[in-house]
């Protein structure tokens, strides 16, 4: 049994955690939820032991596991009891092959040859990655990765599992994957997992209890439908709840499948996105890594004033098509054409006249102290008038402090940031890699409230992205490619339908072709 | 030797393919080394020829498909290089007055501050030769080194340190690994500055490039440095604080022992009972300080790397070439250091002593191959 017992944490003058009180039972999955920067991180931390050794800041309050107290140890002296996988777990792979890193904090441990041996099969058979055993750590697929990085700190049979964001790189079937994986560890092993997720949709099924930070410092430990009854964020099966008053809140879809029935809607009105010309062409464009393909034959047409969807598996080409698109990334063969130009043959600022592009890490384009010093740099790079980036970020996200510093801004607004320098080269084409990575529900309206008015400003707008729920927002159109080829591409409603992974959680309850809780809302007023 | 004394080794033979494993790395490095120290004693270049294709060789016979074993080749052509650059200085600079011309370039005149240095001036076959002679000398160095690394996992290598020293293995490995992981920021964070605006000068340009890359760097190591720690890196063992003091004591003074015999060997002018004895003495406290570190470490290893006959083998036989090679340095000094006014030749003795080196093309157990992992696209 783990206990956090009246929790206080401050950094020099923001108080996070106030007075958190958290007993954790064996053999429970509970979900740390909450807006972004409430401190779910820190809560986690504060178990592992990294807050406030690595974070800094000031923590009072006892943690006790089996009734020891913890709070004095370094992380290092709980590893034995607390497992901890962090957001990206490549970055804490610590050897080369699979069966080494799962075999590395047992060695920490100083456990015997023997019992190191069997552990290491048997967690390679727990968590189905036996074939992968002698594999090179960065030739796995990100669920591989994820699976791995759990498998490590399971071998040390810690009593508590702490996950930071398991599944936010993860497309669609990679996550449930890694979350039915944890489920399995919790019914099997009698395992205590706490997870933080801002995906709710994904692992609230999976949840015994949920602790939601409310922002104030301070917790609500409940059953999951009890607290999402109230929660601000929540994911869209609840909405869809909520609208329509159902009681209890179903949590999974089948539940909320069984809620629906008694449901009688008229059909959504289906507005056709108006169909602009063509801006962005690309014919044939094959893309070669080496020997291996990256991209081979893809046909893609961007329109105006049209939201297109990129989907696909980690590694079906997404971001090599994005890259080939904007004419970095040189291709083998095929042609890409905005308004008669290939920006393949243009140079780098031909290029961004063109076609804006924001990269995966919206940070890489930052480098300067303060947001007023990144504007006016903006401004000076594309020869824009003085005043112009800053206006474009104004309209992104109002509100954004001049003096302060990239790096302390939220997810979103960094990438508000990022996009707003892009903009300011003025391009037709804008182009989004996996914009929504650790943003929560209300960020990523407001990253759908921008792409919509980009589109509506008669940009053509191309969104790579795993968030099937991002995409039932803002897409028109949705192009799913698998291997370097598109498997399938048209309107979002009817590609979205077809594919069990892919559809979002309205279309899964109420079948195509709805797709948004606001038109049920709509449909729901209209009777 | 009749054929009853051959008999039980052709039943030795296997009769099946050889179960592959890989090779403890310290005993390649042996062999590497002992290869590497006889390249240092000649500049016979027969004699060096001799042992780049012995280990060129062995490099063919057992290197596995990991990344690392595909490096060979660079070491050979930085060892061309290296010829290359060397004779070509030698042109340049001339520097042999002696011997027979066999171009007669005109000397360009230099100022009087550079005294003593010659600019071009009549080539020499000696010039040349010499110039020849030392870049392979330098090349097959360089050549066996890298064989070494063709062949064993420089990561468990630095695995394979002894317990006390296990903290600086690791971090040297997390150094080895941060590399590439630089490489691909650098190249990732080149790409995104092309899609900003460019108005700043040089220096900016540095910056704007240098400052995500080591912000990332940055996080990354912080992110390593949390992860590894939560996995029970650097925990304490038990040592009480005499303990400690005499661990700290030992390696102190073998530190000492070690510096001060390692100079009194190099200086011909020091006392001679304080070269080798010292060196001898300093070695004996630094093993005894590591196994007394070494004891109070409770960690374990996961299959540790053992050594068997094939570890022994190799180690020896790379050992045997540089024993060899000095040796015959002493008996039959002209073959090994051939005059550079005749042709050189080799006897069936030094040729026989480089050519133990190719032992390990056989006793050495094939390697295991990765299982090759599926196409990577993205």
């Amino acid at each position: 049994m783990i206990e956090l017992r009246d929790i206080r944490f401050a950094y020099a003058d923001r108080p996070v955690l106030d007075g958190i009180d958290l007993t954790l039972e064996e053999g429970e999955l509970v979900l740390v939820s909450g807006r972004t920067g409430v401190g779910k991180s820190t809560l986690l931390g504060v178990l592992t032991g990294l807050v406030p050794r690595f974070s800094g800041g000031t923590l009072t309050g006892d943690v006790l596991i089996d009734g020891v107290s913890v709070i004095d140890r370094p992380p290092r002296e709980r590893a034995h009891v607390v497992g901890y996988v962090g957001q990206d777990p490549v970055a804490g792979f610590v050897t080369d092959t699979v069966e080494e890193e799962l075999a590395y904090g047992m060695e920490q441990l100083g456990l015997p040859a023997d019992t190191m041996r069997r552990r290491v099969e048997e967690t390679l058979d727990l968590l189905g990655i036996a074939d992968l055993r002698h594999r090179d750590l960065r030739t796995l697929s990100g669920g591989q990765q994820q699976r791995v990085a759990i498998g490590s700190v399971l071998t040390t049979h810690p009593r508590v599992l702490v996950l930071d964001e398991p599944t936010s790189a993860l497309d669609p079937t990679a996550a449930e994957d890694v979350l039915a994986t944890l489920t399995r560890l919790v019914h099997d092993l009698g395992l205590t997992v706490l997870l933080a997720e801002h995906r709710l949709e994904r692992v609230v099924p999976f949840a015994d209890r949920i602790c939601l930070l409310t922002g104030d410092g301070g917790i609500v430990v409940d059953s999951p439908a009890t607290v999402l009854a109230t929660s601000p964020v929540v994911p869209p099966i609840i909405e869809l709840g909520r609208a329509a008053g159902w009681a209890p809140l179903p949590l999974s879809v089948r539940d909320a499948r069984r809620a629906a029935r008694s449901l009688s809607l008229p059909p959504p009105e289906i507005a056709d996105p108006p169909a602009g010309p063509s801006v962005l062409s690309a014919r044939g464009l094959t893309v070669a890594h080496g020997r291996t393909v990256a991209l081979d034959g893809v046909d893609l047409d961007l329109r105006s004033g049209h939201v297109t969807a990129l989907m696909g598996r980690n590694g079906a080409g997404k971001s090599t098509l994005i890259w080939t698109l904007q004419g970095t990334q040189s291709r083998r063969s095929g042609t890409v054409a905005v308004g008669g130009a290939d920006p393949g043959r243009l140079d780098a600022a031909g290029r961004r006249a063109l076609v804006g592009l924001v990269p995966q890490t919206a940070a890489d384009l930052l480098y300067l102290e303060t947001v007023a010093d990144e504007c006016a740099a903006a401004d000076a790079g594309a020869s824009a008038p003085a005043g112009t980036c800053r206006s474009l970020l104004d309209r992104l996200v109002p509100g954004i402090d001049d003096t302060s510093h990239p790096r302390d801004l939220s997810e979103g607004q960094r990438l508000a940031l990022a996009l707003a320098i892009v903009l300011t080269a003025r391009p037709r084409v804008v182009l989004l890699d996996e914009p929504t990575r650790g943003l929560d529900y209300t960020a990523k309206a407001g990253l759908a409230r921008i792409v919509a008015d980009l589109a509506d400003d008669e940009h053509a707008v191309l969104v790579a992205t795993h968030d099937v729920e991002f995409v039932a927002t803002v897409a028109d159109d949705v192009v799913v490619l698998a291997d370097g080829q598109v498997v399938s591409s048209g309107p979002a409603r009817e590609v979205v339908a077809a594919s069990p992974s892919y559809a979002p959680q309205v279309t899964k309850i109420l079948g195509p072709p709805w797709l948004r809780v606001d038109e049920v809302v709509a449909a729901l007023e209209a009777t | 030797m009749g054929r009853a004394a051959a008999y039980p080794l052709l039943m030795a033979l296997p009769t099946q393919p050889r179960l592959a494993r890989d090779l403890h790395p310290v005993a390649w490095w042996t062999w590497a080394v002992g290869l590497a120290v006889a390249a240092t004693l000649t500049t016979n270049p027969l004699l060096l020829a001799v042992l780049v294709a012995t280990s060129a060789l062995v490099v063919m016979a057992r290197r596995s498909d990991h990344p690392w074993a595909r490096s060979f080749r660079l070491y050979l052509l930085l060892g061309l290089m290296i010829v290359v650059i060397r004779v070509a200085f030698r042109i340049v600079f001339g520097g042999v007055a002696y011997g027979r011309v066999l171009v007669d370039l005109p000397t360009v005149p230099l100022p009087d501050w550079v005294a003593g240095v010659q600019l071009l001036g009549p080539i020499t076959q000696e010039a040349l030769l010499a110039g020849l002679y030392d870049g392979l000398r330098l090349a097959a160095i360089v050549v066996c080194v890298g064989a070494a690394n063709s062949l064993a996992n420089p990561k468990r290598l630095l695995a394979s340190v002894p317990p006390a020293l296990y903290e600086i293995g690791t971090a040297l490995v997390v150094a080895v690994t941060v590399f590439p992981q630089l490489a691909d920021s650098a190249r990732r964070v080149r790409s995104a500055q092309a899609l900003r605006g460019d108005a700043s000068g040089r220096v900016g340009r540095l910056r704007r490039f240098l400052v995500p890359v080591l912000e990332d760097a940055l996080e990354r190591s912080l992110a390593l440095a949390a992860g590894m720690d939560a996995r029970g890196y650097g925990r304490s063992g038990a040592a009480t604080r005499g303990q400690r003091w005499t661990t700290g004591i030992l390696l102190l003074a073998a530190l000492c022992g070690l510096c001060v015999g390692t100079y009194a060997l190099l200086d011909h002018t020091a006392p001679r009972w304080l070269a080798v004895p010292l060196l001898v003495a300093g070695t004996v406290t630094a093993v005894v300080g590591l196994v007394s570190a070494g004891r109070r470490v409770e960690r374990s290893r996961y299959r540790p790397d053992r050594w068997r006959p094939a570890e022994v083998a190799v180690a020896a036989s790379g050992i045997a070439v540089g024993v060899a090679v000095w040796r015959l340095g002493r008996t039959e000094p002209l073959v090994v250091y051939p005059s550079l006014s005749e042709m050189p030749y080799l006897t069936v003795l030094v040729l026989a002593g480089a050519l133990v080196g190719l032992l390990p093309a056989v006793v050495a157990p094939p390697p295991r191959q990765p299982i090759a992992p599926p196409l990577e696209v993205g």
